[in-house]
Parts: structure tokens; C-alpha cells; sequence
């Protein structure tokens, strides 16, 4: 049966073709540190359960030591004459999508094959294989071209790479120590006894709240999970696991739409188009504050139904 | 209480504009000392948690196929696309990006369009241009510029959800997998459906609006 294993070996060969290109990448000014980057991730997916824990503590560290001061560079994009376009038309959008449309029917369909618990990864994986064969037969390429393609495109996202797995990690650090109990305790005092409208409340503007401090809604959803999420609306008041956890997560996304820290979405735009740095931010705010609104609602209205 | 000092880490280190991963470790550390565990223990910890979510990083499989076909000119082809919705006003014109944006993001597509990619070079000058011939006064292209950046990161944010394979589904997958519900990541891609639809009316009203002020 495919599973799991499966699919971490597909992204560890193809960060090891990263690392490799990269490392023999002249155009980058910082190709060791950068191909080392690629490289450590590559072997967190090979070998990521047989280092044991520390092992693994100790690779976050030279991640975070590479990513973190400068040896992840970036080089050369490769560039698109745009040639192909005329000459292809809109066929050239089939390739592309492959891997949306292999993923869904493997998920749908739930073949025996697949692991049933990562039917999603695993035919997202497989979808990936699909077109990168079909990419080759069609386009001719050498059998490197995809992946000089790939690296430039990787290059682009550099250290940030690992910065939703970090803030994931350290989510679980935060879960350790008790934090989220602290602003889960915190939170449950704000809720008085068996309120639903208040819990709600509270839920949805913790998400919001601390994706602002964060930057990123993907380690507040671990943390208000455990404070109010779990214990609160679905232990306590008998809510769908299933949708609080998903509108919950939106309601975060809110306050990514928000907040300076939330840089990548937020700042860079402002850079690149000549704007005061909180233009975009001012831009998004009114349709933030409706949409969190609107979710908050959603979670009230539709997340006790039994 | 002092557990929340890793929370103070991660704000004052953002505030001074540190390097984001070297915040997340530090403000790691700080929690877990506060917390009275061991360097080691907290180490171990942030391994294991970081081995144990490498699902999120897998999505970085699909660009070689798609950096391929940025070679063969898919983002021509794409630009090409939207060219073809000529002689549409600014609130129109940013419409049809944020649908796009949404419909795309809900196939998985997030990287084919973005702030460098797409914003900058096309939708930016295109909105602005439109703007320019509905008489907006420079201040006004302005905001029609951020609006077009925040109009692409309302359109993935609400739209990518739906996408069953993105980051954030199989991170609520994992999360509320430890407390021992098991959900199918097709039953949370459909309770993002309610808030896209809300995020197209909201956005998209707003957008239109601009037409409004001209």
C-alpha cells in the first residue's frame, strides 16, 4: 500500500535535485549555504524518522542557522520567452491541470492501493508524477529543465520554505508549556458559564487576535485549538469538530490580512509596487473586519446544529 | 503567566525586524525555559514537531512541473487571458482578477498567479490604467494599487481552502487529528465554501464601488 513513505521520498528527491542544482548554481553568490538549505530538508524527508528527536532538534537548528543569517541566497530565475505561448495556446493550461484534477479523484474515488488516511498526499503526489511525465513526452526537455525551472521558482521562497513547519513546531512547543492554556484559561474567564455567544466570540477573535501577534494564522489555530477550540466548543458544548476547526482557521486568515507581520502578503506587495508600507493593509482592513464577522456567524449559527 | 513570554519574543522580534526563524527558535527556547523544561526537552520537542508536520513543505513537489511551464509560457498564456477582458473599468477589472484568483486557488493553483508573478507587472498597471481613463486623481491610483495587492491575497486566502492538498487544511488535519478526530480533508475543503462566497460578495462589492466614486 502507497503512503506516507512514499510520499516523502518524492520530496526529498526533488529538494535533493535542488540542492544539487543549486550547489553548482554559479549565478547564486550564495550557493553553498542555499544548496545546504535544500539539502537538510531533503534529508529531513529521507531519513526525518530514524534521527530521532534531538537529531531532528539539531537539523532545525542548522536550518534555522542557515536561514537565519543570510546563507540562503537566490539565484538566477529561469526566464520564459514566452515563445511557447502562441504556439501551444490555451493547451499549455492542461499540464497544470493534472495535479488539481488526480488529487481530487484520487480522494473521491479512495483506490485500495492508497493508504485510506493520506489518500489526499498520496494522489497529490501521484498527480505531480503525472504531469511532470506528461510535461517531459510532450515538451522534450532535458531532464534537468524542469527541475533548473523549479529551483528558480524555489529560490524565490528561499528560508521561508520551513517558516509555516517552524511556526507549526513551535505551536507544539507553545502546547508543551502550556500556553495554550494559559490564553485558553484566559479566554474560558472571558466566557461566561455555558454562554455559546460568547465562546464563539472569543473562538473566533482569539484566531484573529493572535494570527495579528504571529504573523501567520497557522500557529494560532494550534494554540486557540487547544485553549477553546476543543475543550470549549466542541468537548464542552457539543460542537462539529469538523467545521469550527475550518471557519475557525479562516477567521485567522482575517487577521493575516491585518498585521505587518504577516510579511510575505502584507509588506513585500507594498515594496514592489511603490506604497506606503501599510497601504495594503489599509486597503484590506474593511472586507477583514466584515469577513471575521461573517465567520464568527457562521461558527454561531451553523456549528451546534445537533 | 511566564509562559507568555514566548509570545512577547515573537511580537518584539517581528516589531524589530528579525529574521522570522531565528524569532520562532528563540521565542521556542524562552517558552520552554520559562516553562521550567530542560534545553535538551525543548529541542527534542521542536524536532519532533517539526518531523512530525513535514506534510506542509511537501507542496514545493509541483514546482518543477510548473516551473516548466512558466518556460513554455503559461504566463503569457495567462496574461494573454486576461488582456482579452478589455475595455472593463477598474472595479470590473479587479473582479474578474479576484475570481480568477479564487477559482484557481480552489484547484490548487496558488502559485500561478502572486504579488511578483501577477500583481506587479499586469493587474497593478492594468487597474491603474483603468482608473486613470475613469478620471481618479493620482491619491486614487494609489489606493487602486494597494487594492489590487490586497485584492490577490483576499482571493487566495478565501479560495485556497477549498483546495483539499493546501498547508492550512492538512495542518487542521494533523491538529485535530492529536485530540482524536479524524476528519477527512474533503469535509473541512466544504465548510470554506460559506466564507469564499462571503469574501467574493464583501470584496467584490467593495470593488465595484470603486467604479462608483469615479
Amino acid at each position: 500500500m502507497i503512503g506516507l513513505d512514499f510520499v516523502y521520498a518524492v520530496a526529498g528527491a526533488t529538494f535533493a535535485a535542488f540542492a544539487w542544482l543549486s550547489l553548482t548554481d554559479r549565478s547564486n553568490p550564495r550557493r553553498f549555504g542555499t544548496g545546504a538549505f535544500y539539502g537538510l530538508i531533503a534529508v529531513s524527508f529521507f531519513a526525518g524518522d530514524r534521527l530521532g528527536d534531538v537529531g531532528n532538534g539539531v537539523l532545525v537548528l542548522a536550518l534555522v542557522a542557515l536561514g537565519g543569517t543570510g546563507a540562503v541566497g537566490r539565484g538566477a530565475a529561469v526566464s520564459s520567452d514566452g515563445a511557447g505561448a502562441e504556439w501551444y495556446g490555451n493547451r499549455l493550461f492542461l499540464p497544470a491541470l493534472i495535479v488539481p484534477v488526480v488529487a481530487l479523484a484520487g480522494t473521491l474515488l479512495k483506490p485500495d492501493w492508497i493508504d485510506p488516511k493520506q489518500v489526499t498526499l498520496v494522489s497529490l503526489t501521484i498527480g505531480v508524477l503525472v504531469a511532470l511525465a506528461v510535461c517531459y513526452v510532450w515538451f522534450r526537455p532535458t531532464v534537468r529543465a524542469p527541475f533548473d525551472a523549479g529551483r528558480g521558482l524555489m529560490d524565490g521562497v528561499g528560508w521561508a520554505a520551513v517558516l509555516p513547519q517552524m511556526l507549526a513546531a513551535l505551536g507544539a512547543v507553545f502546547a508543551l508549556a502550556g500556553v495554550g492554556d494559559v490564553v485558553g484559561g484566559l479566554a474560558a474567564r472571558a466566557i461566561p458559564d455555558g454562554n455559546l455567544f460568547v465562546a464563539v466570540l472569543v473562538y473566533g477573535l482569539g484566531m484573529a487576535g493572535f494570527t495579528i501577534v504571529m504573523g501567520n494564522a497557522f500557529a494560532a489555530f494550534p494554540v486557540m485549538t487547544a485553549g477553546v477550540g476543543v475543550p470549549v466548543l466542541v468537548r464542552g458544548m457539543g460542537g462539529d469538530p469538523a467545521l469550527i476547526a475550518a471557519v475557525g482557521m479562516l477567521a485567522g486568515f482575517c487577521g493575516t490580512l491585518l498585521t505587518p507581520m504577516a510579511a510575505n502578503f502584507n509588506l513585500v506587495p507594498a515594496v514592489l509596487l511603490d506604497l506606503d508600507r501599510s497601504a495594503v493593509i489599509r486597503a484590506q482592513a474593511p472586507t477583514a473586519v466584515v469577513l471575521l464577522v461573517v465567520n464568527i456567524l457562521l461558527i454561531y449559527f451553523l456549528g451546534f446544529r445537533t | 503567566m511566564l509562559v507568555r513570554s514566548g509570545i512577547a519574543v515573537v511580537a518584539l522580534g517581528f516589531l524589530l525586524r528579525f529574521n522570522p526563524l531565528l524569532v520562532v527558535a528563540a521565542a521556542a527556547l524562552v517558552t520552554g525555559l520559562a516553562a521550567g523544561l530542560e534545553p535538551v526537552a525543548v529541542l527534542a520537542a521542536f524536532g519532533r514537531a517539526f518531523n512530525d508536520t513535514r506534510y506542509v513543505t511537501i507542496i514545493y513537489i509541483v514546482l518543477p512541473v510548473v516551473g516548466l511551464l512558466e518556460r513554455q509560457g503559461l504566463q503569457a498564456r495567462a496574461r494573454g487571458l486576461v488582456a482579452g477582458m478589455r475595455g472593463a473599468t477598474v472595479g470590473r477589472l479587479l473582479l474578474g482578477y479576484m475570481l480568477f484568483r479564487q477559482v484557481t486557488a480552489a484547484l490548487g493553483l496558488t502559485s500561478i498567479a502572486g504579488h511578483p508573478q501577477t500583481v506587479r507587472p499586469l493587474v497593478a498597471p492594468m487597474a491603474v490604467a483603468a482608473a486613470e481613463r475613469q478620471g481618479f486623481d493620482p491619491p486614487a491610483c494609489e489606493r487602486v494599487k494597494a487594492m489590487a495587492a490586497g485584492t490577490d491575497n483576499i482571493g487566495l486566502f478565501f479560495g485556497e481552502d477549498i483546495f483539499i492538498a493546501i498547508g492550512s487544511i492538512l495542518l487542521i488535519k494533523g491538529t485535530m487529528a492529536q485530540y482524536g478526530y479524524d476528519i477527512t480533508p474533503i469535509h473541512l475543503s466544504l465548510w470554506a465554501i460559506p466564507t469564499a462566497v462571503a469574501a467574493l460578495l464583501v470584496h467584490g462589492a467593495r470593488l465595484l464601488w470603486l467604479d462608483r466614486r469615479a
